[in-house]
């Protein structure tokens, strides 16, 4: 793309006057106005805009234009592949996106009556009593919006059903020191007090480290499993019945899910509430960070904390199924004005639908065979502090050849010139140079091969020209661009830039 | 591959999961289905919706018209399929529309900054009550207008609840928030961190806001604003009012309804407040060529990097939607908002007039000037009205609020046909 041409911000192809867009014809304009109804009262003029809105002003051409070069500037899913640890970036079939569009359900306004949106909530209680079926639990809610959001709403769960039963003093979480960031915030926005517990140099919790923490204090252990090492949690009977005779509840954080499809489900490892990404393991796409959404499962017995509204099926006297909405007093409250994010929810049933239950039990072992594939092709140059048998992920802590002076920041962005999205860096926190790749089940042998070779020539330019490595990337669209100075003195808007 | 791993088939690969924790049978659930197959099932379902075309409810979202190059644009998959930019030198194009989206908010509201990482009003409304409460040291109420739409409302009120934040009411007086109240709670409260008023009001009353920037913040507290976007094209800005937080739902500038979502919330700020904004926010930088560039910035703010001190546990970066509404914004353009906003106004006044000569029905509050959304008290039975719109002419009339008011929006989606068809209904009630 040529910058000079096409770089510019919407602001500076903005033209005085253009437009474009042309409103329908609401037959309003010289039409006569029945004079015996009651008049609006008039808008004062102090309550209006006192100052001008300057906003872009272009044509059609130039807005699709204009954002179809950025485009070319921007890395998905669809252009490359995209071994980001911890986002299971798998492929997001076409189907879904036709779906999530579907006119009906395009223009249904969330007020409808449920009489006249029985398709819509078919939907949801469907793909409900799907992910009950995936996550071995009781019930779901598919209300929250994001994974963030599901970990707050569950945690809300659980502070909820503790009140309930005037067991009052639980106000600490329990959180593994791998743990994703939004474990802690989510608990302190909670109003949660965050406990970390240690992990052993295998990288699964340290039971022993665990039992003194677990009292009457304590509401919940949140963690997830496999773990942000790509970890399987061995022990997990052993810690859900040290918490569970502790009083406390079992959160699993389902961003890590993916590779347990088809192989065991959280509800029968003991937790008792949890969320799905549904932009992670049922590939709703990313959509440059959202929205994604984050329904929160809970098992029998914690159903009436879940939030309001909920979706509820009924079968009326003459056999017919209906569904309502229903709202409970017991219910933590109301995380969204609405059911969550419908059409995300959409396209997840829709994916679903299209594995149906023989590939989804395919869908987790083949993601664990890539991710385990690749660590075994590339342990040889690369450092795997933590040497066995992976889930959908690994994490190297760099080269395994420290003389080199080449970091992980430095491979990660080589590899963007190789035309690979970089794995995710510096975290977990466990290792000084954490790189961590997940490659997910969508990719085929052939990529895999491609992005091995790749790594290796990294590995030996780390060895014989580091300054190549160093210095990348160098044939990206722009390249090192200055984050300090972003930071320091912060320009976000563009009428801050002039 | 299995023997690369050393392994001999899938199974061995999960040596590690005890036997007792493994499924002992397939899911229960339908066998695999062609895109066909889920295309149909997808049209069945949409078969039990009744089809309502014509839409006069808001609360909140509103059926706009979205321009189809909007729709393109996000359909751009280097967009949709991308994740989070945390990689600027491959993800300009993410990082550019957010610093777009971010100038058209900052202006639309009157505010400095803007993020973009809301997953609706609601929520943004509670991430504005928790940073007021962040930034104003050892104070832990906020008051919220009776006048806020009550979905929000409950959901401010369930964050404040396991938040550790106190919420109090200031009263609504014929319609619009009691001032009187209000200052009353300020004198008798020295612990408010910030008070938040709707624009407009759920009864889509526009309220004169006049002397109450200054009450607030002689109190030290914050005032923050619940707005629908797209009318800050016309009515009186938060920054107009003085207001420190604006937040709300962007929906009505060009996001689908799609059943209640993916919407987006927006949060904007006084650049005073920059360093308590939650959520992501994409800075201008240049790169080592001199090359304008864009980064997310100011991370040090973020959950994963303050973990628990974090104050919000805010991940998301709602991308796809602030796409929408930036192109959204760039199509239509300031002309566009206000002739939507003006369009709106003329349908919403001609109903009004329309129902009210068709008799036993009133502007339940007369004298409160309103933009394109009234509440109409009626003496007819809502429930039926409501039915009988839907299912003779596809036509939702409104939300019923209480026993005997209707709550109904206008824009430029409907024609005055539409309107003199609801009326034809009404009559005949």
């Amino acid at each position: 793309m040529n910058r000079e041409l096409y770089g510019k911000l919407v602001f500076e192809i903005s033209r005085p006057g253009r437009r474009g867009y042309r409103l329908p014809d609401n037959h309003m304009e010289g039409n006569p106005i029945p004079d015996n109804g009651e008049k609006a009262p008039a808008i004062p003029g102090t309550l209006l805009r006192q100052t001008p809105l300057s906003l872009p002003e272009c044509d059609e051409l130039s807005v699709v234009r204009h954002y179809n070069n950025m485009s070319n500037n921007n890395f998905g899913v669809d252009t490359g592949f995209y071994p980001l640890g911890s986002c299971t970036m798998k492929y997001n079939p076409k189907i879904n996106e036709e779906i999530a569009g579907h006119p009906m359900s395009a223009a249904s306004h969330p007020a409808t009556p449920a009489y006249a949106s029985q398709g819509n909530l078919r939907l949801y209680h469907t793909l409900q009593r799907a992910l009950s079926e995936i996550g071995g639990m009781a019930e779901f809610t598919l209300n929250p919006f994001a994974g963030a959001h599901g970990e707050l709403t569950g945690l809300m769960v659980i502070r909820a059903y503790h009140d309930s039963r005037g067991d009052t003093g639980r106000r600490k979480v329990i959180v593994p020191d791998s743990a994703h960031g939004t474990n802690p915030a989510s608990a302190a926005v909670a109003g949660l007090e965050v406990v970390e517990v240690k992990s052993r140099p295998d990288g699964t919790v340290d039971v022993d480290d665990l039992r003194p923490l677990l009292d009457s204090t304590v509401a919940a252990v949140m963690m997830t499993n496999p773990n942000t090492l790509g970890l399987f949690e061995r022990n997990i009977p052993e810690i859900a019945r040290l918490a569970h005779e502790a009083g406390a509840l079992m959160y699993y954080d389902g961003a890590n899910l993916n590779p347990m499809l088809g192989v065991a489900r959280p509800g029968d490892m003991g937790f008792d509430v949890m969320h799905i990404n549904l932009h992670k393991t049922f590939s709703t796409p990313h959509g440059g960070g959202g929205p994604g959404s984050g329904p929160v499962g809970v098992r029998a017995g914690l159903e009436q904390f879940l939030p309001n509204p909920r979706v509820e099926k009924f079968t009326e006297s003459d056999g017919k199924e209906t569904f309502r909405l229903t709202a409970t007093e017991t219910a933590l409250g109301s995380i969204s004005a609405t059911l969550g994010n419908f059409a995300v929810q959409a396209r997840a049933l829709g994916y679903i639908l299209s594995l149906g239950s023989e590939g989804l039990m395919q869908a987790g072992p083949l993601a664990t065979l890539n991710a385990n594939y690749v660590k075994e092709c590339l342990k040889d140059d690369y450092l795997l502090p933590i040497d066995c048998i992976c889930k959908h992920e690994f994490v190297f802590d760099g080269l395994k050849d420290k003389s080199t002076g080449v970091t992980t920041l430095n491979i990660a962005k080589r590899l963007l010139d190789h035309g690979y999205h970089a794995p995710t860096i510096y975290f977990p926190l466990l290792f000084h140079e954490s790189l961590m790749i997940e490659p997910t089940e969508t990719e085929s042998k052939e990529t895999l091969d491609d992005f091995i070779a790749v790594m290796h020539d990294i590995a030996r330019e780390a060895r014989e020209t580091p300054e190549a490595v160093l210095s990348a990337p160098h044939n990206t669209p722009i390249t090192h661009p200055d984050d300090t100075a972003a930071a320091l003195n912060p320009v976000t808007t563009f009428d801050q830039l002039n | 591959m299995l023997a690369r791993c050393g392994m001999k088939e899938l199974r061995d690969l999960y040596s590690d999961v005890p036997d007792e924790l493994k499924l002992k049978a397939p899911y229960n659930l339908p066998a695999e289905m062609s895109e066909t197959e889920v295309r149909g099932f997808f049209n069945n379902l949409a078969k039990d919706n009744k089809n309502i075309s014509v839409c006069f409810a808001g609360g909140g979202f509103y059926d706009h018209y979205v321009p189809a190059a909007a729709t393109s644009v996000i359909g751009r998959s280097e967009f949709l399929t991308a994740y989070t930019p945390y990689q600027p030198e491959i993800s300009q194009g993410t990082l550019q529309y957010i610093f777009e989206y971010q100038t058209m908010m900052a202006r639309l509201t009157g505010m400095d900054i803007s993020n973009a990482s809301m997953y609706d009003g609601a929520t943004a409304t509670a991430e504005a009550m928790m940073m007021a409460v962040a930034s104003v040291r050892k104070r832990r109420r906020i008051l919220v207008s009776a006048t806020l739409n009550p979905a929000v409302r409950r959901v401010v009120d369930t964050y404040a609840r396991y938040h550790q934040v106190e919420v109090n009411t200031i009263r609504e007086l014929d319609g619009a928030t009691d001032k009187e109240h209000l200052a009353g709670l300020l004198d008798t409260h020295s612990d408010v961190a910030g008070v938040i008023l709707p624009l407009p009001n759920y009864y889509g009353i526009i309220e004169d806001y006049s002397g109450i920037a200054d009450m607030v913040h002689a109190r030290k507290a914050l005032l923050i604003m619940n707005c629908i976007a797209a009318d800050l094209a016309t009515l009186r800005t938060p920054g107009e009012w003085g207001a420190d937080i604006a937040c709300g739902d962007a929906q009505s500038l060009g996001i689908p309804l799609s059943f209640g979502g993916p919407y987006l919330g927006f949060l904007c700020a006084t650049k005073a407040l920059m360093r308590k904004m939650p959520g992501r926010i994409v800075g201008a930088t240049t790169d080592d060529k001199g090359r304008r560039s864009f980064v997310l910035t100011l991370q040090a703010r973020e959950q994963h990097i303050r973990r628990d001190k974090a104050t919000s546990n805010i991940c998301s970066n709602q991308g796809l939607m602030t796409l929408y509404v930036s192109a959204y914004m760039s199509l239509l353009g300031t002309a566009g908002l206000r002739e939507v906003a003006y369009r709106g106004h003329q349908t919403a006044c001609y109903m009004l007039q329309s129902l009210t000569a068709a008799g036993g029905c009133r502007l339940k509050y007369p004298d409160r000037p309103f933009l394109n959304e009234f509440l109409l008290e009626t003496e007819c039975d809502i429930d039926t009205f409501i039915r009988r719109c839907i299912d003779e002419a596809g036509i939702l009339p409104g939300i019923k609020v209480g026993d005997n008011c209707l709550l109904m929006a206008a824009t430029e989606m409907q024609t005055r046909q539409n309107v003199d068809r609801l009326v034809e209904i009404y009559r005949s009630l």
